[in-house]
């Protein structure tokens, strides 16, 4: 076990150092952000000075060890707008991406799996049949869209929820939250909503898919030879079985939901992350652009560790040790 | 003895096509029936129709399985529930695939304890544990923490074996429990059943399409053609003095020690597909003793009340020399 988590942690570690490299180089391709910043009719002298402060007259490898040697003590650069460490720009603005993702999540979940078993379990049942055609939608119409719709919808002709940021927030250990507020609530409702729409879909079909595989096998003949109630083997016997797939997509759902919140939180005014690193893009605030993409990369990492080991609790047949 | 299982007409079929045409038998309390037949005959079917655990879409369409008086074929799901694994157990083909992968053995062993029994669980933990060690895996209480990968085929299938006999049933039905397992362990697994039902006189229907295994275990044996019994009675008589040709022929295509260097007959054609049933007798496309009768009308049964057989012509002791030469 150990050995494993050594290994998997230096590979991380050489995933990110090539993701710093793609990042850094990457960035430098799309536009020069002088060309942004400083006024066009500025004088020679001026444009020569700030290409100079923010180090770009170097040659490019010398700027990326440069960036790797700050970047290894945890200092990414300093934002040109905010004038303040791009990761401490990007890291206030993380608990309110995280919360509209962790809320996409829990109702993926909450909603997802239950229907996707009743759809498993009865196939042919009308409801099920509707179910199967509504996730078609969730995951193919595009998410601004449906975004739009619902603002449409609950906002303007409803005028039940709020279409616009965070609403009452509430500090939780120094980090602000809006589920605690009704107020809050509210505001969160439509975003998560939004956002969670195409993982629903994805959880129930693979819930489906994953009840009609397994309710042929002769375990679950076997289970119901020796006379288990209904319930259990549904709850115990089927979904134990069927959380390996579920797990993995859940999981890289979630950084995909935190990574590509970007449309969600334009279109809802949302002040998290995804708002933030459209803005950076827009005037080349490279340090923010940077920051973003490790942060993104590091989490990435981290999730697909995370689902690793929880294999090894559902499935006993899964040994990261003997893993070469 | 009384009669436990009275199975009368039972018909089971998927869509239009009867799987198990009108089959009737009966088990006495202890006794052992042999359900012998090729792949498709329809044995395995009438097995899980008397458990009623069949697939989507087949269904008991016809008859009565009298269980103790009670007609299963019209029993309630839960009725069915409370009698399944309890008074009814089941033993499957594949050892490897009958075990949850994903739980424990005693998570699978004290849940089947406890859908029958009100009892906490450490005793039915407990219960689970003398049952592991009656059929004679070792160091059961460790094993009981393990899971089913971390043991052999022979192994599992002791466990299956186990978990059917946790509540004495009064009938096990074994589907071809052996088939799967090589024959060293097939010997052990068989001698253990054996013993285990004639301790707690448990009645067990053996399913199986292997006739040397039938012969050293069933007091009675049935063999199935195409959906139907077409040769039923005790195993001795049934072995040495096979009224019916099928039956023949599966006897005469079993290796022997005693005609060695002599060719191994085999009966010609294959087994016709059920939705493809011939009229008459189904069994005429591969008889050699097929008359014109046999094509047109459904055969009757002949010779009397113990060993019967569907056939016109039964076969004579004179005939049937005739076909082993």
């Amino acid at each position: 076990m150990a050995t494993w988590l050594l290994r998997r942690m230096f590979q991380a570690a050489l995933v990110i150092l090539a993701m710093t490299v793609l990042v850094f180089v990457g960035v430098n391709v799309i536009g020069n952000p002088v060309d942004i910043m400083i006024s066009p009719d500025a004088t020679q002298e001026v444009r020569q000075r700030a290409i100079e402060a923010l180090g770009f007259d170097q040659p490019l490898w010398r700027q990326y060890l440069t960036f790797l040697g700050n970047a290894v003590t945890g200092d990414i650069g300093k934002s040109y707008v905010f004038n303040q460490p791009a990761l401490d720009v990007i890291l206030q603005r993380l608990p309110a991406t995280l919360e509209l993702a962790v809320s996409a999540l829990l109702l993926s979940i909450l909603i997802g799996l239950p229907l996707g078993l009743l759809a498993g379990f009865r196939p042919d049942h009308p409801t099920s049949r509707a179910i199967m055609a509504g996730s078609i939608f969730g995951f193919s119409l595009p998410s601004f869209w449906v975004g739009l719709m619902l603002i449409m919808t609950f906002s303007v002709y409803l005028g039940w929820l709020p279409s616009i940021g965070r609403g009452q927030t509430v500090s939780v250990l120094g980090i602000e939250v809006s589920f605690l507020t009704l107020d809050g609530l509210k505001h969160l409702a439509l975003p998560a909503l939004n956002l969670a729409l195409y993982q629903i879909s994805m959880v129930l079909r693979l819930t489906r898919a994953g009840v009609r595989e397994t309710l042929h096998q002769d375990f679950i003949k076997f289970a119901r030879a020796k006379g288990l109630r209904p319930r259990r083997i549904v709850f115990v016997h089927v979904l134990k079985n069927i959380l390996i797939p579920i797990v993995t997509v859940v999981g890289l759902g979630f950084g995909h939901t935190v990574a590509f919140s970007v449309v969600t939180e334009t279109v809802f005014a949302w002040p998290g992350m995804g708002k933030l690193i459209i803005d950076a893009i827009n005037v080349l605030d490279r340090p923010i652009i940077v920051a973003y993409l490790m942060m993104i990369v590091v989490l990435f990492v981290v999730i697909n560790l995370l689902v690793d080991l929880t294999y090894t609790l559902l499935d006993p047949r899964i040994r990261l040790e003997t893993q070469e | 003895m009384k009669t436990i299982l009275d199975v009368c007409d039972l018909c089971t079929s998927f869509g239009p096509v009867r799987a198990v045409d009108r089959v009737s038998f009966s088990l006495r309390s202890g006794e052992v029936l042999g359900l012998v037949g090729e792949s498709g005959s329809g044995k395995s079917v009438t097995g899980f129709s008397v458990i009623r655990l069949l697939d989507q879409p087949g269904h008991i369409s016809g008859g009565r399985i009298l269980f103790h008086g009670r007609d299963l074929a019209s029993e309630t799901e839960e009725g069915m529930r409370q009698l399944r694994g309890n008074r009814i157990a089941m033993i499957f083909q594949d050892p490897m695939m009958t075990l949850n992968p994903v739980l424990h053995i005693d998570t699978q062993m004290v849940e089947a304890v406890r859908a029958h029994q009100k009892v906490g669980v450490a005793e039915a933990r407990r219960q689970a544990r003398d049952a592991l060690g009656a059929v004679g895996i070792p160091s059961p209480e460790e094993r009981l923490a393990a899971y089913p990968h971390q043991f052999s085929g022979g192994m599992r299938q002791r466990v299956a074996i186990a978990i059917a006999l946790l509540h004495n049933p009064d009938v096990i039905i074994a589907d071809e429990p052996t088939t799967a397992l090589d024959v060293t362990i097939q010997a052990q697994i068989l001698s253990e059943v054996q013993r285990l039902v004639r301790e707690r006189n448990t009645s067990l229907i053996w399913i199986t399409h292997d006739l040397s295994v039938v012969a050293g275990l069933a007091d009675r044996v049935a063999v199935m053609y195409s959906g139907r019994i077409v040769e039923h009675g005790p195993t001795d008589p049934v072995l040495d003095h096979a009224l019916h040709p099928y039956t023949h022929g599966l006897i005469g295509s079993v290796p022997s020690r005693n005609r060695r260097g002599q060719r191994l007959a085999q009966i010609p054609g294959t087994t016709m597909s059920i939705d493809r049933r011939p009229p008459g007798c189904p069994f005429h496309t591969r008889c050699a003793r097929a008359q014109d009768v046999c094509r047109t009308e459904p055969p009757p049964v002949s010779r009397g009340a113990e060993h019967t057989a569907l056939c016109f012509f039964p076969m004579e002791e004179a005939a049937r020399l005739e076909v082993v030469q």
